[in-house]
């Protein structure tokens, strides 16, 4: 039997403990452990961004990194996106708006990728979304949705502030 | 009355879930107990098993259980069901649930391992010996079809799996007309589907009630379930097979896979839920692909450029077994003669067995390699007549008061082919329009100052979609008043749920996302066939519209007798009927179909039957063609061999729309599909060994947001008389013309230099070889 670590995190503002092994990857931690099935894992090799999230505000890759390396992280996952209330965030509003999705696989990881950024450059040009979500693929919908998403959920961040 | 649902720019049903995070696909099913699975698959193109040794890895503490073919006893003795039977088919050859004693394809399924969760059943994969003896292995298809070649499978006596022939009128007559005759060979490659969503499948055995349930992510749950029933000799209805929210399909889920069987064989006999996900690596090797085509054409033409005739053979890359019949090959040759009136057709196709994984219809099937062929056979004439490239497809479309245009070809099942409406003229006028061609020339010109070649490319298509025969549909009233729609069809994102919700709402006054939607289920009323080929949206939604239509009828009657007025002076709004004209008098329909339901010892109503529902069928015997043309700018940079996509405008008919937030989906996703089939993806695997050299989406390059262009959609609407909606197919409509589009503005570009494109796809080092060979030849 392998060695089993004891890890705790916070996901969505709420706090989870389990003694795991290391080499659980934090995507199959959170989907299986935890039961968050909204992160998706469309690759286990770090390049087609459906497995998205946020550890301590920035996004990463949760099938590139164990759950391990997550001990003590705040974690947040799509279901943590919209307001407690069900209030949209403006990028899941932006997504529906805009027909930025059809499968919905890769739309977790896409939202949580445009939503970190868009915290750090609220006013993003065409191309920098482009280059953005060079990192996530959606086989469905050719992108130009998921780009118009993301615009029209920044500039509705802009007009809120 | 409200707005008029169905046409409408309404949102999606499904996005509240999935923006959410709580859609729910295989793996999101949980239920408790469920094993995890994972497959030992072939490291070897070609071999003989010699021996395997499961013993370790049963031995591995949370190793429920490991099984090779013989573990799972008598029952899978034979070979898997013949998805598709055809008696063209020469080598009828479906894989064993796993491997007997031989495997023909790396990543082809031998043992699989089941424990308490997906690690350990890695754990016990990583265990098992195995003894492979290597078989000499062949992986090009024209190389497998000559006499010297070694058998894909030891016990074939060819590497034929069929040949097709399509013709008809008389060919010699067309070449022995003809001003001019020009032959031009083509190699195509269209790679694998990778759908966002792997495969994936849960299987839960209730022994006591006598029933198998298994989710998966697939097109076709009732295929799954016919299939599984007639190889594991059981009742249909014993077997339900539900197909949960699904990651993309484009074609390949469309199948009935080993690991579906394996994984129900698995669950019956442990008595405990067992789950396969597949993982990327492994649908790199387990997923169905499309892969290589040669062609050799010659076109019979007039000195305007009017085409008699065509004589082509491809050969086509079948892969190591024919588990889908002949889809993929038959629909490289039947839309031959596309979208232009042509008097003789010719084709004849090859398809050759090779020691890879099986190859089944992606987004368009063959249609895009057939379009392809067209479009470049179009181009060239242009190219050696000196001719406008436009102007020839308009000489040879079909014309609008030619339609029903009957091709003069005729199916296997003996329909004639018959396009059935569209305007091919004026569809390639709106796309050349919107891409301002009058101005092209100074766009070209000032493009070449700054170094540029630019390049517009034009290609036009029509698809016969819809295909016949049918999916039906329920519609219903519940007590509750809510509108309910049961379509057995499933969705991998389409949104087939808001569609048949448009088309219901409007008979009953109420909104798209007022009416429950259940899809993808066997349990389901309405039979069902697959959501394939641009079928379901013309073929179920006439269903729902004849469901509703009676759901309405029944509840307009039913109130008429409470009214003591004619069914003619009722309205339905907002739920409610009422007579046309008086306010404030109403019935719901919820009362209505209470008074349907089984009450005790209250008797129906007179004349009519139980329930406020009804479940119809639209049945067909032809399919519907949309069609239309596309055009595209782009900038090639000689140096690098670069090709950057600058605009593309699509104009394209696909009938009565629906919802055109969703056509517009559809056509943008699938132009970008056929982008990535025309300069990225690449299946490529190594001649010798039969091993492949890509396995993971760093080394196989999908289209990423970056390289592409801007998409401009324009719609045109010529409704389909085959159907009561008008309704044809748009899933696809994007993906046939895209490539040949590309690969037309590509050469345009490069024109001055004399480049001749015959091939894709075209990495930026292939386009430079063929750039370089000419300025070699000019400066020579």
């Amino acid at each position: 039997m392998s060695t089993l670590h004891a890890v705790e995190m916070t996901i969505n503002g709420q706090s989870y403990q389990a003694d795991i092994e290391a080499r659980i990857t934090l995507a199959d931690f959170i989907r299986h452990t935890c039961g968050l099935t909204g992160t998706h894992v469309g690759c286990e090799h770090g390049v087609c961004g459906a497995c998205t999230l946020k550890v301590d505000g920035r996004a990463v890759r949760s099938c590139t990194m164990y759950a391990v390396q997550a001990d003590g992280a705040s974690v947040t996952t799509v279901e943590g996106l919209a307001q407690p209330d069900g209030t949209l965030h403006p990028v899941q509003q932006a997504f529906t708006d805009c027909n930025g999705l059809q499968c919905g696989f890769c739309t977790p990881g896409m939202q949580m990728t445009i939503a970190a950024y868009l915290e750090e450059n609220p006013n993003p040009t065409e191309r920098e979304i482009r280059e953005l979500i060079s990192g996530n693929i959606c086989r469905c919908t050719g992108y130009q949705g998921i780009v118009r998403a993301a615009l029209d959920a920044a500039q509705k961040l802009r007009e809120a502030r | 009355m409200g707005v008029r649902n169905l046409g409408a720019a309404v949102h999606r049903i499904e996005d509240g879930r999935l923006i959410t995070g709580k859609g729910k696909y295989v793996d999101d099913i949980k239920i408790p107990g469920t094993l995890s699975a994972a497959f030992l698959r072939s490291s070897e193109a070609h071999a003989r098993i010699k021996s395997i040794d499961l013993t370790a890895a049963r031995a591995i503490p949370g190793v429920i259980a490991v099984y090779a073919l013989e573990d799972l006893g008598p029952q899978a003795a034979q070979r898997m069901v013949q998805a598709y039977p055809n008696p063209a088919i020469k080598t009828d050859i479906t894989p064993y649930p796993l491997a007997k004693d031989e495997v023909c394809y790396v990543g082809e399924p031998i043992a699989i391992v089941i424990a308490e969760s997906r690690y350990l059943a890695e754990d016990g994969v990583q265990a098992i010996d195995i003894d492979l003896e290597t078989l000499p292995c062949v992986i090009d298809a024209r190389d497998a079809l000559k006499p010297e070649a070694p058998a894909v499978q030891t016990s074939f006596a060819s590497n034929l799996a069929a040949t097709l022939n399509w013709k008809f009128g008389d060919i010699d007559k067309a070449f022995a007309d003809a001003d001019h005759v020009f032959e031009e060979e083509y190699f195509q490659h269209r790679g694998a589907p990778h759908f966002m969503e792997c495969r994936g499948v849960l299987a839960q055995s209730d022994v006591a009630g006598g029933r198998l349930t298994l989710w998966s992510s697939t097109q076709s749950p009732f295929l799954v379930r016919r299939y599984l029933a007639a190889y594991l000799e059981r009742e249909e209805s014993s077997i339900r097979v539900l197909a949960p929210d699904v990651g993309g399909g484009f074609g390949p889920k469309a199948l009935h896979y080993a690991e579906e069987l394996v994984i129900a064989m698995a669950a019956e006999k442990l008595g405990r839920p067992v789950k396969w996900i597949e993982d990327r690596r492994e649908n790199f090797v387990g997923t169905t692909q499309q892969r290589d085509q040669w062609w050799q054409v010659q076109v019979a033409c007039k000195k305007n450029g009017h085409i008699l005739g065509i004589r082509a053979q491809c050969i086509h890359d079948n892969g190591a077994y024919v588990p889908y019949g002949l889809l993929l090959p038959n629909t490289s040759v039947v839309p031959f003669p596309g979208p232009y009136a042509i008097g003789a057709i010719d084709v004849q196709l090859h398809s050759a067995l090779t020691n890879a994984v099986p190859t089944t219809p992606i987004r368009g099937a063959g249609r895009p390699n057939a379009t392809f062929v067209m479009e470049r056979t179009v181009d060239t004439i242009a190219r050696e007549l000196g001719l406008d490239r436009a102007e020839v497809r308009s000489l040879n479309f079909v014309r609008k008061d030619q339609f029903p245009y009957e091709t003069g070809a005729k199916l296997p099942t003996g329909i004639t082919v018959q396009y059935d409406s569209g305007d091919y003229h004026k569809t390639l006028e709106m796309a050349l329009e919107a891409s301002n061609k009058d101005t092209f020339e100074a766009r070209r010109q000032a493009a070449a100052q700054t170094g540029k070649w630019r390049g517009l490319g034009i290609a036009s298509y029509n698809e016969d979609s819809g295909l016949p025969p049918y999916e039906g549909a329920t519609v219903k009233i519940l007590p509750s008043g809510r509108v309910v729609v049961e379509v057995g069809s499933c969705a991998q994102g389409q949104g087939l749920e808001t569609i048949v919700a448009q088309i219901a709402a409007d008979y009953f006054g109420v909104q798209t996302h007022d009416v429950l939607v259940r899809t993808g289920d066997t349990d389901l009323p309405a039979l069902a066939l697959s959501t394939v080929g641009s079928r379901v949206a013309a073929t179920v939604g006439p269903s729902v519209h004849l469901a509703a239509e009676q759901v309405r009828e029944k509840a307009l009657k039913l109130a008429a007798r409470d009214f003591e007025a004619s069914e003619n002076d009722l309205e339905i709004v907002d739920g409610r009927v009422s007579i046309k004209g008086v306010p404030g008098k109403s019935i719901k329909l919820g009362d209505l179909s209470r008074r349907l339901i089984a009450n005790v010892n209250m008797p129906v109503p007179a004349g009519f039957s139980p329930g406020l529902e009804a479940t119809a069928y639209h049945t067909t015997n032809r399919p519907v063609y949309a069609n239309g043309s596309n055009v595209c700018e782009v900038e090639v940079d000689i140096d690098t061999g670069e090709v950057h996509l600058l605009d593309y405008w699509v104009a394209h008919d696909c009938g009565t729309i629906i919802n055109p937030r969703l056509v517009d989906g559809q056509i943008i996703g699938g132009v970008v599909h056929g982008i990535g089939n025309a300069l990225f993806e690449h299946m490529k695997y190594d001649r010798e060994t039969g091993q492949p050299l890509c396995n993971n989406l760093g080394e196989y390059l999908l289209p990423l947001a970056t390289e592409m262009p801007q998409i401009h959609l324009q719609h045109m609407e010529s409704p389909s008389p085959v159907n009561p909606l008008g309704i044809k197919g748009a899933g696809e409509g994007g993906t046939i013309p895209g490539i040949a589009c590309i690969i037309s503005a590509i050469e345009d570009a490069l024109r001055p230099l004399g480049v001749k494109i015959n091939e894709y796809p075209l990495s930026p080092e292939r386009l430079l070889e063929l750039i370089d060979a000419k300025r070699h030849q000019k400066a020579s």
